[in-house]
Formats: structure tokens, sequence, C-alpha cells
């Protein structure tokens, strides 16, 4: 890098146009002229500290003698938590209080004389350099570090392997249950054919309503649906893994206004069902506009066109909504007729 | 200092309480008057008042909903809508149309109470149609608010936030804030599905469910903000710009007081 | 200040306290040091104050955070909601969710302390970013404090990382949702992704396990990288000495301010205070992530505009503008739509970050050690960079709160979209070209302050006729301040083959460089010489001079033209006599 060095500027404190430096300019404050200025400033100060100290007597006082679940009104704020607002209020100030006072001291009655420390280059010098460089030689030569070629390659490839063993015990933060593997998991659902679907009422129970019929969705009609067994498999499975794939909406329209689907005859009397879980980035959707049937995700807004097998029309997903396809069973009430027939949610690498 | 001299007045619990409690009672006892009033607009309308209410069509709906509310480019057709959907609309101000938009904005109404319900009975001569709920249908005093809660997050919350102050949709339209809705027009938009709103019929959303619904919005609308200032509860964009207007502005010039030399 | 008696006996906590020192100095020899450093020297200015800001915020999240611990259960067990919230009594959700309305509502001061622990995070992060433009606009970055830099940025990305694990934590309808986000963004990664979102939620999406490893990662690995990063940050600022601003008396081989003990002590422990109570204050008053309003997390509800918090807002907002790309190679998939905003772009940005001192000292070969600020007017292409970083950033978050704009301002997402994807393009570099002007400008006016003197805007008119308008010679300071500015030469244009007609084999490496260099210092202004500056004063200084005896004349002299102007005749008071007495007749 000779180069480098023929290419570098000349230093700027030698370059002409850079005046002689001046002297600090300083003037007195009032507090060093007036005894009375300065005494003032003390009272201020400790005037801080003491009422600082009084707020901590009122933050206790507060904490001790309000309700955790009293309200009150105050002014710009609205009616708010008493106690969260005495206590943040004075615990605040209290804080406050010192910082303020301890900054006044400074900037009152410290002295403001500016001063001035030289620095020094952060290079060694070159008798530092040395003494670093024949330790360095030293040690190479007592251990024999460059002379038994056997024990430096050995020791590199044991320090080499020593962390495969940390980084090997992380597999199991998956246990892979038997036979599964993620592809398969991310590409099936809770839905088969004649499965159920209930609206989702927030039942935690399982003693879900018996199902949809189809004559109870006007068109124009939104119902988020889950297959009738979801509470047994979350019971089972101990999580939410199967809502978060089996979650779908029911929307009905005119049938003259269905344009297309993703399967022939996959909709009941215009009852369609489709995914509630964005391809995009997985977000549930249901911002379902019944006029337009336009689907919008909340978080990134894309949307998808209900009417028109649930292809996307604006924003950043790459991939239509997936169909369920329904029917009803001989009672009467809304079945799948086949899990989604082709994986919810995300892309992965390996969706294809 | 004003702050704290207010909260230290009202820092007893039972002035709090007292004073909630009070506001609740006059709250509640407005709606319960409100919805008090409404059987006479539900009950089917007598045969005056179907009268009334199609002159007052004709005057000022069938320029859009044609003469006979069979709907024409400029509206949609009202056979069918139910009276339930008439009130929703012209109760609100939304009907008639200020100007033509992405929707119909809500605004204070055009026609009063009596004259609504006249135009309601008319419409809903048409064709069988929803009819505006009872009192009893959108008294929610029993409902369960928790319930409600849950209900209100999986069917309105991703339109209406969370915190119902409404939300955007596709190409201007929005869902619009709950804030000021009443009982009575929160169960007919959910039975009548208003502008793009979808229908959430009583055989899938309940009337028990549509009251605990109705129970949680106005837990939304009356409930005090624990933490303080509520931001509008808009989520964190807004505690974002709050954060670099007034808490940067305040670190700032403390940093500034700090650097300033003293006289 | 103001001691009655000098020799007042010590005080006996003084006493105690030396006697700890004494104590402590013959096992540790720590009075060497204390000698060494209790008289450092730090130069005073506000901006100095921004990572303090950030130190400080780290300190009461940790109090914050510690209290936290004793009282949240990082659990996704489900539980039957039992506290004292109504709304939510009865309500299944997981152990995390409830412990963190336990804090909120039944633990008098948990949600003054909750509040406490976001919005010193938001400060903290925002502090930090604000503190590295300071660094970043003023060239502080140079050497030889470039590994500074690089520690300010891995801190950056850990406190992203720090906030984002927090903000999962409570599993809320909010949080859940951004973890969902991140889990699909995981699986976008080509090759590795299915495997490494398994791995790291322990399944599939949500499972049971993924709010138990963000708590540790929150709570143990991330705090301590940064506190342990954070250390050696302040160390080296110590070791290096702070750099100053230009100024009187300042130059490159010193440190000129306030000596630690007292002043820094006081004003740094006080502001330590000011923020710790600014935090206190902010959190008792103002509202943030109020968790009771969003629910409990399950995977199938969401809420409208749910975002995150401002500093993931710009990935989000990246999310949101772009375009649907997705390839799919040989049964493969590439989801372009997710990679490209969320991986790629901060990817390429954080590394241009971390790199950014070394690619400007390649470029402009500058080797030299830098104590002295520079300033931002006279490094035109780099406070461009910067201000274009802002706006690109800017728009990426109003992208990611495009939902509240659209209602906020009546408008259609649609059309923001769009607006804000054109933008994106076409905006950060016209924020570039308008800086690197308007910077260039501010130059101009220096070297004509130093050639002219400061305008006073005062016209005179000289015996023989000529109006001047009167230069008033620049004072110390701004002297000190604009002379500070370092010329940097361009580097040389290199030449196909040296004058032996051998081949220069790095011929594009080095045209490449002189290109650069050129595109970075080319347009400077250049700084006049000392004779010119001296010049330029002492004509000033003339001006002034000339001017001078007519503000002894000050009201009788002053001659008030038809046209409301004013004009004086140095040195002729009778002249003005007779204009004056003209003037009033007519």
């Amino acid at each position: 890098m000779s180069t480098d060095k023929d290419l570098l500027p000349v230093d700027p404190h030698n370059e002409p146009g850079h005046l002689p430096i001046a002297d600090i300019p300083h003037t007195p404050r009032v507090t060093d002229t007036d005894p009375k200025a300065a005494r003032r400033a003390e009272r201020q100060v400790a005037s801080m500290f003491l009422l600082s100290m009084v707020f901590v007597v009122l933050f206790v006082v507060a904490f001790v003698t309000i309700d955790k679940s009293a309200v009150v009104y105050i002014p710009v704020l609205g009616v708010v938590g008493a106690s969260q607002i005495a206590l943040g209020f004075t615990f605040g100030m209290a804080i406050l209080l010192i910082g303020t006072g301890a900054i006044q001291w400074a900037k009152k009655l410290m002295p403001d004389v500016e001063v001035v420390q030289e620095r020094h280059s952060m290079a060694s010098t070159p008798k530092e350099d040395e003494e670093a460089k024949a330790d360095y030689e030293r040690g190479k030569e007592e251990s024999g570090f460059a002379r038994y070629t056997i024990i430096r390659r050995t020791l590199i490839g044991a320090l080499a392997l020593f962390p495969i063993p940390l980084v090997i015990m992380l597999r199991d933060l998956w246990q892979t249950p038997p036979g599964e593997n993620p592809v398969e998991l991310l590409s099936t659902t809770a839905w088969r054919d004649g499965l159920r679907i209930v609206p989702d009422t927030g039942e935690t129970t399982g003693e879900f309503v018996k199902g949809i019929r189809p004559e109870d969705i006007p068109v124009g009609g939104l119902v988020s649906a889950l297959p009738i067994d979801i509470m047994e498999i979350q019971k089972a499975e101990h999580n939410l893994n199967a809502r978060g794939k089996a979650a779908i909406i029911l929307v009905r329209m005119d049938p003259s206004e269905i344009r297309s689907q993703q399967g022939e005859g996959w909709d009941y009397q215009g009852i369609l069902a489709y995914s509630k879980i964005c391809t995009h980035v997985g977000c549930p959707i249901a911002l379902y506009e019944h006029r337009t049937h336009h689907l919008l995700c909340p978080c990134h807004q894309s949307t998808f066109d209900l009417a028109d097998s649930g292809d996307v029309i604006f924003g950043p997903a790459a991939r239509r909504m997936p169909q369920l396809p329904i029917g009803v069973d001989e009672e009467g009430f809304l079945v799948a007729k086949s899990d989604f027939q082709q994986p919810v949610g995300p892309s992965f690498w390996e969706r294809g | 200092m004003t702050v704290k001299f207010l909260a230290a007045r009202r820092r007893n619990p039972a002035v709090a309480i007292a004073l909630l409690l009070l506001a609740l009672v006059v709250v509640g006892g407005a709606y319960s008057l409100a919805s008090n009033a409404q059987p006479a607009v539900a009950a089917m309308g007598s045969q005056t008042q179907v009268e009334e209410g199609k002159k007052l069509y004709l005057e000022g709906c069938s320029s859009c909903h044609g003469l006979n509310a069979q709907g024409t480019k400029y509206g949609p057709t009202l056979i069918g809508v139910g009276a339930a959907s008439v009130h929703f609309q012209v109760g609100t101000g939304r009907m008639p149309l200020a100007a033509p938009g992405a929707q119909a904005v809500a605004k204070p109404p055009a026609y009063n109470e009596d004259e609504v319900a006249k135009m309601a009975a008319y419409v809903a001569t048409l064709a069988p149609g929803p009819a505006i709920p009872s009192a009893e249908q959108v008294d929610y005093a029993d409902a369960d608010v928790a319930k409600g809660g849950v209900l209100f997050r999986i069917n309105c919350a991703q339109c209406h936030q969370a915190a119902g102050q409404g939300g955007a949709l596709t190409q201007g339209k929005y869902a619009p804030s709950l804030m000021n809705a009443t009982p009575t027009e929160i169960y007919e938009a959910m039975l009548t599905g208003p502008q793009n709103m979808p229908v959430f019929s009583d055989e899938t959303l309940p009337v028990e469910e549509k009251k605990a619904i109705i129970a949680y919005v106005n837990e939304l609308q009356q409930a005090p903000s624990p933490g303080g200032l509520s931001l509008g509860r808009l989520g964190p964009v807004v505690e974002g710009l709050f954060l670099w207007t007034a808490v940067f502005a305040a670190l700032i010039a403390a940093a500034v007081w700090i650097g300033i030399k003293a006289r | 200040m103001s001691t009655t008696s000098p020799l007042e006996k010590p005080a006996p906590v003084e006493k105690a306290g030396g006697a700890v020192a004494t104590y402590l100095d013959q096992r540790l020899g720590s009075n060497k040091a204390l000698g060494r450093n209790l008289g450092k020297v730090f130069p005073d200015h506000w901006s100095f104050m921004l990572g303090e800001i950030v130190l400080y915020s780290f300190i009461v999240i940790l109090l914050t955070g510690v209290y936290l611990t004793l009282f949240f259960k990082p659990s996704m067990v489900e539980v039957v909601y039992d506290g004292s919230y109504v709304p939510l009594k009865g309500v299944m959700m997981s152990e995390a969710y409830a412990s963190s309305l336990d804090i909120s509502f039944d633990v008098r001061g948990g949600l003054l302390i909750r509040q406490m622990h976001h919005w010193a995070a938001l400060i903290f992060v925002a502090a930090m970013v604000v503190h590295a433009f300071r660094v970043f606009f003023t060239g502080a970055y140079r050497k030889p404090r470039e590994l500074n830099w690089i520690l300010g940025v891995v801190l950056l990305t850990l406190a992203l990382a720090a906030g984002f694990t927090g903000y999962s934590l409570p599993d809320d309808l909010l949080s859940g949702t951004g973890l969902q986000i991140i889990r699909g963004i995981i699986q976008a990664i080509p090759v590795v992704g299915t495997w490494l979102a398994f791995f790291i939620f322990g399944g599939e999406y949500p499972g049971t396990d993924i709010i138990s490893r963000l708590y540790s990662a929150h709570i143990l690995l991330v705090p301590g990288l940064i506190l342990a990063i954070v250390t050696v940050h302040l160390m080296m600022v110590w070791v290096q000495k702070h750099t100053q601003y230009p100024g009187p008396g300042r130059t490159n081989t010193n440190v000129v301010g306030y000596p630690l003990m007292p002043v820094y002590m006081a004003k740094a422990g006080g502001f330590f205070f000011v923020v710790f109570g600014v935090i206190a204050l902010i959190s008792g008053l103002v509202t943030i992530n109020p968790i009771w309003i969003f629910g409990p997390y399950t995977p199938d509800q969401v809420s409208a505009g749910t975002q995150p918090d401002w500093y993931i807002g710009w990935l989000d907002g990246a999310l949101r503008l772009m375009p649907n790309w997705e390839t799919v190679v040989a049964g493969y998939t590439i989801s372009w739509n997710v990679l490209i905003p969320s991986v790629i772009i901060p990817g390429i940005l954080f590394t241009l970050l971390a790199l950014y001192p070394f690619i400007e000292a390649w470029v402009t070969g500058d080797k030299r050690e830098h104590n002295l600020l520079e300033r931002p007017r006279n490094a035109p292409v780099r406070t461009g960079i910067g201000v274009m970083a802002i706006v690109f950033y800017g728009i990426l978050w109003i992208g990611g709160g495009n939902d509240i704009v659209a209602v906020a301002f009546d408008l259609s997402i649609n059309s923001i979209s769009w607006a804000l994807r054109i933008l994106l393009i076409v905006a950060p570099p016209i924020a570039f070209i308008i800086t690197k002007r308007i910077c260039l400008g501010l130059q101009r006016k220096d070297r004509d302050k130093l050639l002219h003197g400061y305008e006073s805007g005062r016209v005179l008119r000289l015996p023989h006729g000529e109006f001047i308008e009167v230069h008033e010679p620049i004072n110390v300071k701004e002297m000190a301040v604009i002379t500070s500015k370092t010329d940097h030469a361009v580097l040389p244009a290199p030449q196909k083959t040296d004058t032996d007609g051998v081949r220069n084999p790095r011929y594009l490496v080095h045209s490449l460089r002189h290109r650069l260099s050129t595109f970075f210092y080319g347009d400077n202004v250049p700084k006049p010489s000392a004779a010119e500056i001296e010049h330029g004063q002492h004509h000033a200084a003339e001006q002034a001079a000339i001017e001078a005896p007519l503000h002894e004349y000050e009201d009788r002299d002053v001659i008030y033209n038809a046209h409301g102007g004013v004009l004086h005749h140095p040195g002729m008071p009778e002249i003005n006599a007779e204009q004056i007495a003209e003037e009033t007749r007519s």
C-alpha cells in the first residue's frame, strides 16, 4: 500500500489558512461576582433536594392509601388510574428534582472556566513496540509453537472441533415427532372430508353449536369458523397450532357474482370457504368487504378478491388465498369436502 | 403542579369511585331512556305512518333509490333491506348522501327520530327485512362483557381495531370508529351490513352474543385509561410520534440546558 | 464556593470515604487511577449528552426489568384469567399474558414500572439513533474511532433485538401478530428457513416454547451482550478522549472542557436523574402499549392497525411497500416479497453502516487522526448521505403506519402505498442533492466571511460618492470555527502507463478511487490562505474604521432620503446639516 502514502493530503493544521488559535474567552457569572446571587443559587439547589424528599414521602403515602382500582379525572389526561398517576408523578418528580438540583449546582456554583488537556497519539512508542515484539518472540521460542508442527496442527484441530457439541445440542430445540417433517406439517391442516364447520364463538370448553346450516348465512354474510373437533385437538396437543392453520372464513355472495373458484363446485350455493391465514407472512385476515368481495390484510394490506379464486389484487402477497371445498352433510350442516389443496399461510422454501 | 394538585385533591378513592359510579349511572340511565323510546319505532308502523314515510321517501330518497325503491345506477334497491337498515343509515346521517365518495360518511341526521321511523315503516312494507331491534334485544345489562370481548376480537377487531377506533379498508373506504355508536346502531350494523360491512345474522351470531358485543363496545367507550393519557389508543405508531415529539423535546431541552453557560 | 473557614475539619462521611479509598488503594492501587482520571477533561456540548441518554435509559431498563421479572411468568400454558380487570375475566389466555395483566392491574405501581420499561426502551433506541447521527454528521467515527463506530452498530442491532424480544413477551394480540410475521419472515429464508423456523419455535406456530425462549434472550443473552459492549464502548471513549467541536483554543491535539470532578460528576450524574425522572413522569402520565385492550393472543384473531414499535416500523413499512414477487425454481420457492424488505435490505444497510468509516477513508485517502469534529457543511456528501438515510427511514415508517395515515387524513391506502413506493426511490436522491447544494452554499458563505468579513447590512456613501456595504471583521469564536475546515485534496487521476511505459496494474481501482474522491470533495469551496484571510479581515476592519466616526454623530448626521433610506456622510457634518435642512424644506 505504498501508493496510499503518496495520496495522503497534508496535515490541515499546517495548511495555509489555518489561523493561530485564540485564547478561550470567559466571562464571569453573576454567582461569581455577587455573593447574594451565589446564596440564592445555593438555596435553589437545596430546595430542589428538599422537595425531592417531600415527593418520596408523598409516594409512600400514595402507595399505601390509594386503592389500586380507583380512578380519577385529570384535565387533558382524562379518567385515569389514580394510583398509577399519583405514583408516577411523585416518583418522577422525586428523581427529576435530584437531577435538576445537581445540574443547577454545577452550572451556578462550580467553576465554569474551561481547562485544556493535551491529547497523546494512540499509537505506542517504537520502544514499547519493540518490547511487545520481543516478548512475543520469546514466548514463541520458549513454547516451541513454531517447531512442534504436529502439536500446533492437532491443537488447531481440537479447537476447531470442540464447539461442535455445543451446536449439535441445539438439534433438539424441536423434538421432531416420529414420521413427521416440517413440509408435511406445513402442508396439512385439521380439515378432512365430512368434517363439520362451526362458527368461532370463542368457546373454550368444546361445547360448540352443532354446526352451520347454509341458510344461516345471508348473502353478504361473514363467519369466522373452525373444525368442530378443534378443542379436542387443542386439548390433546396442548397448543394452538391446529387453530393457527385451520382457521377459515365463510362468506356468502350471490352465485352469479362468483367469477371463478379454485375448484369446480367448491362453493355451496354461493358460500365460499377461504383460509383466514394470509399467504404473505401469516396474519389472520377477515377484513371482508361484502360489496367488492375484497379481503384485506390489516398487517401489510395484501388484498384478495374472493369472488375471483381469492387472487391477489394488491399488496405484497404473492399467492392467492387457499380455498376449502365445502358441501353439506345428511343433517344439512356445512362440512369440508377435503383438506386444503395447497399449504395455508406463508410461503416456505420447499413449498414449490 | 396543577396536575399534582388535582391528583392530590382527588386522591380519595371513595370520591373517585363515587364519581365513576355517578357517571355510569347517568350514562346508563340515558341509554335506557333512549332504548325505551325504541318500541314505538320498532313496532310495525300504522297505515298513516307508512303513508307519511312514503311521502318522505319520495321527496328525499327516490332520486337515487328509484320511485319504487327498486334501485337505480345511483343507489341500490331498498326492497328487503328492512327497517333496521333505514334506521341505521338515516339515523346516523349516512343517508341522504352528502357527496359521492368512497363510502357514506356519518354526520348529524337530516331527519328527526319520528321521520326516520316513518321512512323505516314504509321501507319495511316493501318486503320482509330485519326490523329495528327492540329494547329487549339491545339490553346488554346482563351480558357477559368478557365473552363480548372475545367475540369482538373474533368478528369486529379486524376492521374496527381492538379498541374500536376504526381502521382503513381498501380504496379509501374505512371501518368507522365505534366510540359514538349506540347499542341500537351497533345491533343494526351487525344485522344489516351497511356499506361494505359483512352481515352477521342472528343465526351465526345469536342475540345473546350480539348483546355481549354491545356490552364490550360500551365498555370500550366508557373505560377509563388506567395508564394515563390514552394517545387515542391507536397503537405503536402514535406512541412513536409522541416519543419523537414530546419525549425527545423534553430530553433535548434538558441536554441543551446543561450545555448553556450560566450567566 | 463561599466557605467561611477554609480549614474545616473533614465531615464524618468524608473521613469514612477516605478510609475506604485507602483500604482499596492498598489492595488495588486504585488511587493511581483515581488521580489520573478525576481531573479528566470532557468537552461540553448538548449533543454529547445524547449518548448519555442512551446509557441512562439502559440503566432504567435494567432496573425496571429486574422488577418485572419478579412478577412475569414466561409461560404459554393456558390459564383462565381471574384478576381484577373485569373485561377479561374468565377468558382463556397464556400465563405470560395473565401475569402481564396482573403486573398492570394487581401489583401496585406495576403498571408504572411496565410503562417505564417500555417508554425507556423506546427512548433507548431513539437516543441511540440520534447519537449515531450526531457521530455520523460530525465525522466523529473517523480515525482513531472506527472500531467504536462498529461497536455502536452492533449495539444498535442488539437494541433492536432487545426491543423486539421484549415487545413479544406479553403475548397479547399485538405482540403475537408480530411474532407470526417474524415466523413468516424466517420461513422465507432460502434452504434453511423452514427448519430454522421449526427449531426457533419448537415446532409449528405458535407452539408453546417461543415465549420462554424469547424471555431468556430478552433478560439474559441480549442485555448481557449490550452491557459488555457498552462497557467497552465507554472505555474506548475514555482512552481515546472525547472529540470536540471547533472553537477558540480547541485543536486536534487538545481537549477543552470541564474536569470530571466536580463539574462533570454533577452534570452527568444530574442528567442521569433527569433522564430517569422524565421517563418516570412520562410513564406515569402517558399510556404505552395498553395490552389489556388487545386481548390474549390466538393465531386466528387480529386487530386493524397492527404495527410494531417505531424502530421496527421501517421494516414493516418495507414489507408493506414491496411488490409481490415470488419465484419457484426447480420446485423451490424464493419469496422475494418477504426476503428483500426484511432480510436483504436491512442486511445491506447495516453492513454499509458498519463499514462506512472504512469506505469513506478509502475513498478520501484520509488516514489522519481526527479529534476535532468536522462541520456537516464541510463534508457535503457525507451530510447528504445522512439526510438521505433519514428520508428513507421516514418514508418506510410512514409506510409502516399507512393504515393510520389513511384514516387520519381520509386517503386511500392503495394510493398511499403507490405514492410511497415511488417516493422511496425518488425522494432520497433528491434529498441528497438538495442537502449537498445547501452545504456547498454554506461553504461559500463561510469563505465570503473570511475574505470580506461579516455583512453588517449598513450602506455607506464614501466621500467620492461610492456606495459600499460595511463589512465587519468576524469574531474570534466564529473565526476559529470557520478556519477549522480542512481542505481535502482530491486523489489524483492515475495514469494508464507510467513514464517508462509500464502498464499500471491497478489502474481501474485507482481510477475508481479518483472518481469517488472527486465526488466526495471535488465540489468543496477551498478555504482561503492565511494571507487572504488576514487581508480580508483587515479590509473589513478598515471599513468599520471609516464608519466609526459616524457613530459619534449617530443621530445628527443621519440623512433620511425621500425613499426612506439612510445616508451617511462621514467626516463632513456641515454638508450633512445642509442636506438635512434641504430635506426638511421640501
